[in-house]
């Protein structure tokens, strides 16, 4: 199961809105190595975008130094209470999906 | 029948072809950049992003760390007051593959941005604010007693 891998809290603020978002998800670099020493491949997230009433907001490319369980905040001007945020993300593997959110 | 005027036409066309391919902006964002992602130097990573090397700005603001207990989570911020910003990307410079992220910023989205990073060891972290008029940086030095790398 892909999806459900994204918790957002977005808060419209005095005219803002502040979006913060935390994926939850292992970010395996492909530097790792098992036991064995065989290499774990790479599986992280490499893009993350946000829009809202169709228009994008944010658009986030992820490299191999982004931490496990990633964080991401930023504000953009606009938005209303009730509103809903669309939060897409695409894996290396290519796994995607498309969450939603409500702007608090 | 191939003769040599369409030959030399072919090559003329193919290299003004390529040659566009090399001026067209590359820092026309939005896609992953796999060259810039899978860069290991910081140099190289740069240079698949930016015509130029990014100049050094008061005007952007690093936030970071003096000393990150632990490497695989580093808490990052960074804020710039220029006007136009289109994209922000962080750097770590000793790591596998420096370039962390990068942010691309449609108008209305402030050039205030957090996020949480991993490094290796103790590196210099590089943010760089690209604004219609060029590429801005500000870079901090961030002691890492845990690496996050693995390894």
């Amino acid at each position: 199961m892909a999806k459900g891998i994204l918790r957002a809290k977005a808060k419209a603020k005095g005219g803002n809105t502040v979006v913060k978002i935390m994926a939850k998800h292992a970010m395996e670099t492909g530097n790792r190595k098992d036991k064995s020493g065989n290499k774990i491949a790479a599986n992280y997230i490499q893009t993350l975008s946000v829009a809202y009433q169709g228009k994008t907001v944010m658009e986030t490319n992820m490299g191999t130094a982004i931490s496990k369980n990633p964080y991401l905040a930023f504000t953009f001007v606009g938005g209303a209470k009730g509103d809903e945020l669309e939060m897409t993300w695409t894996e290396i593997t290519g796994a995607t999906a498309t969450e939603t959110a409500k702007i608090k | 029948m191939m003769n040599r005027r369409s030959v030399l036409k072919a090559v003329f066309t193919g290299g003004l072809v390529a040659g566009l391919g090399v001026l067209m902006p590359r820092v026309a964002l939005a896609a992953w950049s796999k060259a810039a992602f899978e860069a290991e130097t910081q140099e190289a990573a740069m240079g698949a992003l930016y015509e130029a090397d990014p100049s050094a700005s008061a005007e952007v603001t690093l936030k970071a760390p003096d000393i990150a207990e632990n490497g695989a989570v580093v808490p990052i911020s960074v804020k710039s007051s220029l006007a136009g910003v289109t994209s922000i990307a962080i750097f770590v410079a000793n790591n596998p593959q420096p370039l962390a992220a990068q942010f691309t910023i449609p108008e209305g989205t402030l050039a205030d941005v957090s996020c949480r990073i991993r490094m290796g060891k103790t590196s210099a972290v590089t943010a760089v604010v690209t604004t219609g008029s060029g590429s801005f940086s500000a870079s901090k030095e961030v002691k890492v007693t845990i690496g996050g790398c693995g390894g």
